[in-house]
């Protein structure tokens, strides 16, 4: 994740170094410990015997309820890279939920989606006017925008939705898939390879037969979209105008930048992710729109930004912890839980080892008891009840936040009103 | 020497006014476009207020809105975002029917101590945001939204048949509480009951106004939330606040589910109502963080609420009271920012005369610093 400095970056005399946030991870560093943590997965699955845990079936559920927080968290990227802080990500969502279902079932699936980044781009239009134009508290805006989306597509449903075939004041007909593809003879492999149940090998081909069977073609428009972000936003011209509104507006002014028009486009852009990752819930997930099918995820994508350090590839990451967290639930989670509670054992153990290598004793004794603790409830029990695995996600959220939040560096004008001329 | 301005109280009511009329305004746009009469919803909803037993329907939902709002409020006085609130008080709530159903203790004994179960269990969930906010500076907001949704998987464990649900048919349930922990209602004949702790609703009002404006700490927070840096060269520990701040709106978040709980159900089921805490937070951008303002905008809130069903009576659909929620709470927060900015340029210009003219400025013109919600 750490992007070497360019030319145009050292060519900026007013924009600030980022601040030391600690060490860095380099990306052979970073690779060693996903390998670390799959090959600990392995030994996990292999002791407990809960194959499902690294299954191709389970991964692939996994990437397609990691597309729509993903989508979200990129969502939030844009607009908070620009400066405007975006709750507003819930309510984008439940409008690109409606829109795209509206016009999905009507004109076709690929409509639908089109339709649908415009409804999300429509909430993120109205973001950018109250908080750029108005200069409203951004925290405040997005919540109105969330019970304004909410409110308006519960009064659009019933008009647009009922009397249809199948359709009612909460549900919307069924719409044509968007079709999906799978690769052949590359996910029968890897399918063959998972069962065998090696060592790391076996979980390795879990991981990839995921990525390439069932896929929608949503989802790979979703997975591009999150290199194009960050070539977009750390490798153009444009890129880092819109960043130096979030960082510096009032030297990105004073360079001529029209931070009004970064701004707004950044989070139009913003809206029209959400409203992507809405489309994708309404058109892929499920063939049809249903009152409160976002449950909560545009804030989740929100997390999973501020877990990735504001950045694409770590955002990547937080997704795929959630959406992986999420399939456990929906997959015969307790036996699989169960299994990965002696996962986080061991990672508390690691922890607790690595904390005393650093002289950390006290922190290094809790962790450690902790770690008892949740080996003695993996041992003492057979399963665990739905609603700890439901919790999981956020709490694991919550854990690293707090592990790591110092560390954390959002962008400085973040959430901070501007207006033009302020700096004089 | 404090003299009525005449200015500052037409700048007050010309927020809320502007914004309601445009609200109104953009709903009747919403009803043309969907090819109904913009005027008709409206005097039907009127005239369900007249009738005594939707007043009484709408007094009870206010008082819950109301003390949301309150611990809303509270935080963003502060600048601090308690987004948490709708998962403090359904958890609280749930607490407390487990507490009333389990234990059997005389009224006077019993309701405190609901009431005081409520409100430990509102500020231990806000205090855990609290905590990591001073100790690990974890934003808030992440923070509260996260354990709103591990408080829904929360409620749903302590739901099972072996912890403390008990099932009903096809709903869950914590069981019925004891009756001496019921708050008898105050009775209006044909019109219904008003709960009884509607009453608790007023007295928090009146806490509220007393500690926030009467109070070395309710100074100590306003400050805070005015200049974080002033408020800390003045002597406040600024993580002290935060966390006070964040447990007492935990606290008083938890009591907002009590008045329909004790004064109603008597059991936390799946059909306790839910967003009382997102709606809160609307209520309380309303009411400017004022109490009386909160008041109103509850009551408003609540009217909605309770004569939208009338509609679907009329051909009309109930949810277009949905959607001016929405519309209230974003041009409310539009109308403030945008007359607060010409106060303060009217401002400057009659400062910049004055100082033209060679007047004194007297200390009454500092300009304020921006507040949430204003």
């Amino acid at each position: 994740m750490t992007a070497p400095t360019t030319a145009t970056d050292v060519n900026q005399p007013t924009l600030q170094p980022a601040a030391p946030t600690g060490r860095r991870l380099s990306w052979p560093v970073l690779l060693l410990i996903i390998a670390g943590a799959l090959a600990l997965t392995s030994l996990v699955r292999i002791v407990t015997g809960a194959d499902g845990i690294t299954n191709v079936s389970q991964m692939s559920t996994a990437l397609q309820l990691a597309v729509p927080i993903g989508l979200a968290g990129l969502g939030g990227l844009w607009a908070e890279r620009a400066g405007v802080v975006n709750i507003g990500l819930e309510g984008m969502m439940i409008l690109g939920t409606w829109f795209g279902a509206w016009a999905g079932f009507q004109w076709g699936p690929w409509t639908g989606v089109l339709v649908g980044l415009a409804g999300g781009a429509l909430g993120g239009l109205v973001h950018a006017v109250v908080t750029v134009t108005f200069n409203v508290n951004h925290i405040v805006s997005g919540v109105a925008i969330n019970i304004l989306a909410l409110g308006a597509t519960r009064y659009l449903a019933p008009l647009a939705f009922e009397g249809h075939p199948g359709g009612s004041a909460k549900q919307s007909p069924a719409i044509e898939s968007l079709g999906h593809f799978t690769v052949p003879g590359l996910s029968d492999a890897l399918r063959d390879l998972n069962a065998k149940g090696w060592f790391f090998v076996s979980d390795i081909a879990g991981l990839l037969g995921g990525l390439v069977t069932d896929v929608s073609w949503l989802t790979l428009i979703a997975v591009a979209l999150i290199p194009g972000t960050w070539w977009v936003l750390w490798r153009t011209a444009f890129g880092l105008r819109l960043r130096s509104c979030g960082e510096n507006p009032v030297a990105a002014e004073s360079l001529g930048v029209n931070v009004y028009k970064y701004k707004y486009l950044a989070v139009v852009v913003s809206g029209a992710l959400a409203g992507l990752g809405g489309v994708f819930l309404s058109l892929v997930a499920n063939p049809f729109y249903l009152e409160g099918q976002t449950s909560g995820r545009g804030y989740i994508g929100l997390a999973a930004m501020i877990f990735g350090n504001w950045m694409p590839g770590g955002l990547a990451i937080g997704a795929g912890l959630f959406g992986y967290t999420d399939s456990l639930n929906l997959r015969g989670g307790s036996a699989n839980v169960h299994a990965l509670l002696l996962l986080g054992a061991l990672l508390l153990v690691i922890g607790a080892i690595w904390l005393a290598v650093r002289k950390k004793y006290v922190q290094a004794a809790i962790t450690l008891v902790v770690g008892a603790l949740v080996f003695a409830w993996y041992a003492g029990t057979d399963e665990v009840p739905n609603q700890v695995v439901s919790a999981t996600p956020y709490v694991i959220t919550l854990v690293v936040l707090a592990l790591s939040a110092q560390r954390l560096r959002m962008p400085k004008a973040d959430g901070l009103p501007y207006r033009k001329g302020q700096g004089k | 020497m404090k003299k009525f301005d005449r200015e500052r109280v037409l700048l007050a009511v010309a927020g809320p006014v502007i914004a309601l009329a445009v609200a109104f305004v953009l709903s009747a746009i919403v009803l043309i476009a969907s090819g109904k009469s913009p005027v008709e919803p409206f005097a039907l909803m009127f005239e369900q207020a007249a009738f005594s037993d939707i007043q009484v329907l709408i007094v009870n939902q206010a008082s819950m809105y109301y003390i949301a709002a309150l611990a809303v409020a509270i935080g963003f006085r502060m600048n601090l975002f308690n987004i948490g609130v709708d998962g403090q008080y359904q958890l609280a709530a749930m607490m407390a029917a487990v507490v009333g159903a389990h234990l059997n203790l005389p009224a006077v004994l019993q309701i405190p101590l609901l009431i005081l179960t409520a409100l430990f269990t509102g500020a231990f969930w806000s205090g855990v945001a609290g905590v990591l906010k001073v100790t690990r500076g974890v934003s808030e907001v992440v923070a509260t939204i996260m354990l709103n949704a591990i408080a829904t998987s929360v409620i749903a464990y302590l739901w099972l048949p072996d912890v403390f649900g008990v099932k009903v048919g096809n709903n869950n349930t914590t069981g019925e509480m004891h009756a001496s922990g019921w708050v008898p209602g105050i009775d209006l004949g044909a019109a219904g009951e008003i709960y009884g702790l509607v009453v608790l609703a007023v007295l928090l009002g009146i806490g509220y106004w007393v500690v926030l404006n009467r109070t070395r700490f309710g100074f100590d927070l306003r400050a805070s939330g005015a200049s974080e840096s002033a408020a800390a060269a003045s002597g406040v520990d600024p993580r002290r606040m935060v966390l006070t701040a964040m447990l007492i709106s935990g606290g008083i978040a938890g009591l907002a589910g009590l008045p329909i709980l004790l004064g109603d159900t008597h059991t936390y089921s799946l059909n306790f109502p839910t967003g009382i805490g997102f709606l809160g937070i609307g209520i309380a951008l309303l009411g400017r963080n004022s109490p009386v303002g909160i008041a109103f905008a509850a009551l408003l809130w609540a009217w909605l609420d309770k004569a939208s069903p009338e509609l679907d009576f009329h051909g009309y659909d109930k949810e277009i009271a949905v959607i001016m929620q929405g519309l209230i709470v974003l041009s409310v927060v539009v109308s403030y920012e945008a007359v607060r900015e010409w106060g303060l340029r009217r401002q400057q210009r009659r400062v910049g005369a004055e100082l033209a003219a060679g007047h004194v400025l007297g200390a009454d013109n500092n300009t304020t610093k921006e507040v949430a919600g204003r």
